[in-house]
């Protein structure tokens, strides 16, 4: 399917979801918080604006909502709700070292190789002009999820969730023409709850580690768990007196 | 006179032209840049004024410069000019564009940079050392990130010949290619490393710190230096002119008929002038970066570059 | 075409018989009459090259498949021997380097005998003479027996001349290393000769070529042959034995080493893979794309860091292969999926390599080896300033460095321009993933490219420009003209070879035309002007055109810009005021790829530290600074080590049968007997 036969409509949702994959590549590299957050409001922006095209190519009207409500949780609401924690938590300069950033985003590439692979029996199936889009979505998706198991940093964690819920969602828009709209405004709403729980999620975090470094988590493993303090001096002055 | 000769007539004119309108841009992005930073504008020309004295001067070599040390000024321009006749200026399907497709084009440039390294070891003086290691450790990062890009292009051209892809472009009319944003967007960034602009070197500076094309240069002077300095004004113009052809073709000649060529004189020295006003925007913004930041910055040019190969292949053709 | 013994079979006899005549010749090079080697051996093997050059090239040109047997080895497999294009294309790249060699020797040699540690000279000449011997054979054979055969001459004869100069410990580590390794890819090598002979019904090529194998058993046979022979070829990670081996031999056998011997793996994949087995798959030529472009890159990235111009040139071997493995791997996906013209675009490219590395680093090694004629020195940094002193010399060693960095107009850049030309055909692929594989190698054989610049700045840079940075070295003289003749060869043909592309490319088609039954008729479809390999729309060079553009301009800029001129003036070069710059304040080896040290960090084992001394007194300062840097490679210490330690783990576990009485082995032997009676039996 040559890219030129499509309509001009078709071809900006294409660009759209190009962008969209690119804000995901963004925020996989980004180690400052606040960016961070920018480029996660960025994402749903762009989102949104590939749906409302997407909208128009179809005629579906219930995607307007769809967009809209995107504007409002994932550009308004859910991007302040973090800004407000990153001030609060006093981490709004903070900056986390990856380790090999650019073997990481040759690994994020390596994913959305893949997800051109696997998704390419789904696009044999569907008949809509944006069937591309569907590796795509799938790629943000598993890229999100790359970004959770990479990211030491709490708030990487959470914004690389919520992106892979914005891959979820864009593969809905792109390959069905969205969810039933109650699905969607349930989605919506665990997203929302679940942003809220993660705040309190930090505040725990940062009380008991002092940092929102999550590897800290280690220590609760019972493998790790550090020697009781009170016992290993006794056991040394038991031995030099032996 | 048959079209044969017409043709390469045109193309040694067109060539003519590039390398006596290069010294022009320079100018243009020295004006416009003390504009916008609130200074005294030197004229247009200047560059020309600069080329001019500096040919006239004495020549005055390090007692132990070797044949290399002479002979590299002329190799660089050279090379460089090469590389100027390849480029679709104002006309397509010109016979010289047919000697050289990018790649080669890539191969001059990288020609002219090996021999300007060498040339700044020649005389073993420390600042050439540094200037060479730097520039060939830049050049290496900044190579595969234009390679992928010009792929990128060339995947849809289905050619790397110059006027091919321009004429592949002109035709297609508007479409929106995610590919080619991201190839524009990295190719930009190439354009900006290789050409020794900000943020990754400071073509005005001379401290030791920043340098890495003025610090291998700097035992250079009379005619030898103007050549240099010719050659990378040259440089940045075919950038500009490679990037103008890749992404904004319209206005170019593609018959040879004396109002296509006017218009196509006139679309480039418009796309030209708002190009480089785009660069003095950049560079005023921007500050010089630390070395050790540039791979990073040629680093992202690269996922650009890649991004754009991958929406080539998954959004644009597959399926 | 097929007569029974024509004339190129007979010059390649004559080759043959040249070559053992000057191995001959050369036992009677004792100490007294060195020069039964210098003219007697050395004449002999330029005349074996120039009759390896005019056999390969006649059947080459003529598209001649000659096949003869002779009555040789076992009563009832006589040796069969065949020349075709593919093998005399090879033996023209052999027979051009021994000439050279042969036009080298002599003077390079005469340290053997001049120098303080006098070397015996009759297995020098012997088993350069052997080393040859099995390289022209193995090319001629056609059945596995004599390939197997003249494969391990070329490969003990190879240890015996790594280990020339065995008073060094590490000249003797490399040579076993090299052995070892050449043994264990000999023994895949049968491994995959075993495959086909067991389906072909026999052992000679033919019945082998005859044969349709089962994919699975062909891509068993393909790994076997790509295992065996990459070890030769020297392909990351099969590659540690390289750098180790090369520098240590003698410098005309190192060019031979690298220029030719590696290219004997090439042709050994070549020829199972395309010829024997006759249908590639597209799943081998991935694996072989991966293997190479992570041997281009890594080559280069080792190279770097090497201060031993030899070793450095020996890094950049590997980095070749790859390059040539490539251009193999995607002719041979391009093959297995279909697209014939693509695939034989592949195929060219990667012989085209093969000949311009073989070429260049053959000069090369030539140039590092009268760097140490003259100098005794391996060591970048003790060099400098070679330019002023050895200017011929340096020459030569500019045009293999502009070559092998791929820079036109010289042979390196078009093969590796082939090599991307093949890579851009990749939207033709059905397949997505390997649409999208392609590419990415091939902006990593972009970095390659540029990395190999870098390195060729700093090799050439640090030994010939600048200043002498030791005493040595600041006396040099330039070479004696056998050396320089020798050179001028090699340096002469990586011009020719890349101004006509186009030429060498149609003197190229019998090859394609006998493996793929393709060739590439667009190249030349414009006139030996213009190289056009798909089609003058998609991509054209025109490298004639490109030099005489550089030399009118280079007289012309000269012409306008000298005219008239007062003469130059000589002074100092500008030092910031402190005082006259010595050869102490110029940058190092170490210090050129430090950026490169860092940015590429993970890729090698970097030990570095700074020591510094402080003074005995009352106010303390610095007396002394020193730097410590150790880089190692991670497949030494990640691959072969655990191997290593493995395998005398595993020795020592079976030691226990290792009594040392002699009744026990002899309780061995008879349960041996036992047991074979019985199977037998059975």
């Amino acid at each position: 399917m040559a890219l030129s036969s499509l309509s001009l409509y078709s071809q900006a949702i294409i660009l759209f979801a190009a962008l969209v994959l690119f804000t995901s590549f963004v925020m996989l590299a980004q180690t400052r918080m606040v960016p961070l957050i920018f480029t996660f409001a960025w994402q749903g922006l762009l989102m949104a604006v590939a749906t409302v095209l997407v909208a128009i190519v179809s005629g579906h009207k219930h995607l307007y909502i769809s967009a809209a409500l995107t504007v409002v949780l994932k550009v308004g609401l859910i991007p302040w709700l973090l800004y407000r924690l990153s001030v609060r938590l006093d981490m709004n300069y903070e900056t986390e070292a990856i380790k090999h950033p650019s073997l990481l985003l040759l690994g994020g590439a390596g994913l959305v190789i893949f997800s051109y692979f696997i998704a390419l029996p789904i696009v044999h199936l569907s008949g809509l002009a944006t069937r591309n889009t569907i590796a795509v979505s799938i790629a943000v998706e598993l890229l999100g999820m790359l970004m959770m198991s990479v990211r030491g940093t709490a708030m990487a964690q959470v914004i690389g969730f919520m992106s892979m819920e914005n891959g979820l969602f864009f593969a809905a828009v792109v390959s069905t023409y969205g969810m039933p709209l109650i699905v969607e405004l349930g989605v919506a709403f665990d997203v929302m709850v679940a942003s809220i729980l993660f705040g309190v999620f930090f505040f725990h975090l940062r009380d008991s580690f002092d940092s929102l470094d999550v590897g800290h988590l280690n220590l609760l493993s019972e493998a790790n768990e550090p020697a009781p303090l009170a016992e290993t001096p006794a056991a040394s002055t038991q031995g030099e007196h032996a | 006179m048959n079209s044969q000769s017409i043709a390469w007539t045109l193309a040694a004119a067109q060539t003519l032209l590039f390398i006596l309108a290069a010294p022009l841009l320079a100018g243009w992005v020295k004006r416009v840049k003390c504009h916008l930073q609130n200074r005294a504008a030197p004229a247009v020309w200047q560059p020309y004024r600069d080329l001019a004295k500096l040919i006239k001067k004495n020549l005055v070599l390090a007692e132990n410069a070797s044949w290399l040390f002479r002979a590299v000024p002329y190799i660089v321009f050279g090379a460089t000019l090469l590389a100027a006749a390849a480029v679709p200026l104002i006309a397509v399907h010109l016979p010289t564009s047919a000697i050289a497709d990018v790649i080669v084009l890539v191969g001059f440039f990288a020609l002219a940079r090996f021999f300007t390294a060498l040339a700044a070891l020649d005389i073993g003086t420390a600042f050439g050392g540094m200037g060479a290691s730097r520039e060939m450790t830049v050049a290496a990062l900044a190579e595969p990130a234009m390679l992928m890009a010009v792929f990128t292009l060339a995947m849809t051209a289905h050619s790397t010949n110059l006027s091919v892809a321009t004429e592949t472009v002109l035709q297609a009319g508007l479409v929106l290619r995610p590919s080619f944003l991201f190839a524009l967007l990295a190719l930009l960034m190439v354009a900006v490393a290789e050409c020794g602009r900000i943020p990754v070197d400071n073509p005005a500076t001379h401290l030791e710190l920043t340098m890495l094309h003025e610090a291998m240069i700097l035992e250079y002077n009379g005619r030898h230096l103007a050549l240099i300095e010719w050659a990378a004004q040259i440089k940045l113009m075919i950038y500009a002119v490679l990037i103008i052809d890749f992404f904004f073709p319209w206005g170019i000649a593609s018959e040879f008929s004396a109002s296509a060529l006017s218009v196509g004189v006139l679309a480039v020295t418009a796309k030209l002038m708002l190009l480089a006003m785009l660069l003095v925007v950049w560079e005023t913004v921007l500050a010089k970066m630390r070395l050790f930041r540039v791979p990073q910055f040629l680093g992202f040019a690269f996922l650009l570059a890649l991004l754009g190969m991958l929406t080539n292949v998954v959004l644009e053709t597959g399926g | 075409m097929n007569t029974a013994n024509g004339l190129p079979l007979l010059l390649a006899y004559a080759a043959i018989v040249c070559t053992l005549l000057s191995g001959a010749v050369s036992l009677f090079a004792v100490r007294r009459h060195p020069g039964f080697l210098h003219f007697g051996s050395f004449l002999f093997l330029f005349l074996a090259g120039a009759a390896s050059i005019a056999a390969g090239g006649w059947a080459l040109l003529a598209h001649l498949t000659l096949t003869d047997q002779l009555a040789f080895g076992l009563p009832w497999l006589k040796w069969h021997l065949r020349l075709d294009p593919l093998s005399g294309f090879f033996l023209v790249l052999l027979g051009t380097l021994v000439t050279a060699a042969s036009l080298y020797g002599p003077s390079y040699t005469r340290e053997y005998t001049h120098g303080k540690a006098p070397q015996p000279l009759p297995p020098l000449g012997v088993f350069t003479a052997t080393f040859v011997l099995g390289m022209q054979m193995l090319l001629l054979a056609d059945d596995a027996l004599v390939f197997m055969i003249f494969w391990e001459i070329m490969s003990l004869s190879g240890y015996f001349l790594v280990a020339y100069q065995h008073q060094h410990a590490a000249n003797r580590h490399a040579a076993f290393l090299y052995l070892l390794l050449a043994h264990v890819g000999a023994l895949v090598i049968l491994l995959s000769f075993g495959v086909l002979a067991a389906f072909g019904g026999g052992l000679t090529f033919d019945q082998m070529r005859a044969t349709h194998l089962a994919p699975l058993w062909a891509t068993l046979a393909f790994l076997f042959a790509f295992l065996g022979f990459g070890t030769k070829a020297g392909m990351v990670p099969l590659h540690v034995w390289l750098p180790d081996a090369h520098p240590v031999a003698p410098s005309h056998i190192s060019a031979l080493m690298s220029g030719a011997m590696l290219k004997m793996g090439i042709y050994g994949i070549v020829r199972v893979s395309y010829d024997l087995i006759g249908e590639v798959r597209w799943e081998w030529g991935l694996l072989v794309l991966v293997i190479g472009t992570a041997s281009a890159l890594l080559g280069v990235l080792y190279a770097l860091m090497q201060h031993d111009l030899k070793r450095l040139l020996a890094y950049h071997s590997i980095e070749n292969i790859g390059i040539i493995l490539m251009g193999l791997g995607m002719s041979m996906i391009f093959l297995g999926t279909g697209h014939k013209i693509l695939g034989t675009l592949g195929l060219v490219a990667a012989l085209y390599h093969t000949l311009n590395h073989a070429l260049f680093k053959g000069l090369l090694f030539l140039g590092a080896g009268a760097v140490l004629y003259r100098t005794h020195e391996r060591d970048l940094e003790r060099m400098g300033g070679l330019i002023h002193r050895m200017p011929v010399t340096a020459f030569m060693f500019l045009v293999g460095s502009v070559a092998i960095s791929a820079l036109p107009p010289f042979n390196g850049f078009v093969s590796e321009w082939l090599t991307f030309q093949t890579a851009l055909q990749a939207p033709a692929l059905e397949n997505g993933v390997l649409r999208t594989m392609i590419p990415i190698s091939a902006a990593l054989l972009a970095l390659t490219g540029a990395l190999a610049a870098a390195c060729f700045v700093k090799a050439f840079g640090i030994a010939f420009l600048g200043k002498p940075r030791s005493r040595r070295v600041a006396h040099a003289r330039e070479v004696p003209i056998g050396m320089q003749g020798g050179m001028a060869l090699l340096a002469v043909l990586c011009l020719l070879l890349g101004v006509f592309p186009t030429s060498v490319i149609m003197a190229m088609a019998p090859i394609t035309q006998l493996l793929v039954q393709d060739s590439l008729p667009s190249a030349a479809a414009q006139g030996w002007l213009w190289l056009t390999p798909i089609s003058p729309q998609v991509a054209s060079y025109s490298a004639p055109l490109v030099l005489i553009a550089i030399v009118v301009v280079f007289g012309l800029g000269f012409l306008l810009l000298k005219r008239g001129a007062v003469p130059a003036r000589r002074c100092y070069p500008w030092d910031c005021g402190f005082g006259r710059l010595t050869s102490r304040m110029e940058y190092t080896s170490t210090a050129f790829t430090q950026p490169i040290r860092r940015v590429f960090g993970a890729v090698w084992k970097v030990d570095e530290a700074v020591e510094t001394t402080a003074g005995a007194g009352p106010i303390p300062r610095v007396t002394g600074i020193r730097h410590h840097l150790h880089v190692q490679d991670w497949s030494w210490l990640k691959v072969y080590q655990p191997i290593g330690r493995l395998v005398l783990a595993a020795a020592r576990r079976i030691g226990f049968i290792q009594t040392g009485n002699i009744h026990t082995y002899l309780k061995y032997s008879l349960a041996t007997l036992l047991l074979l009676l019985w199977i037998v039996s059975l």
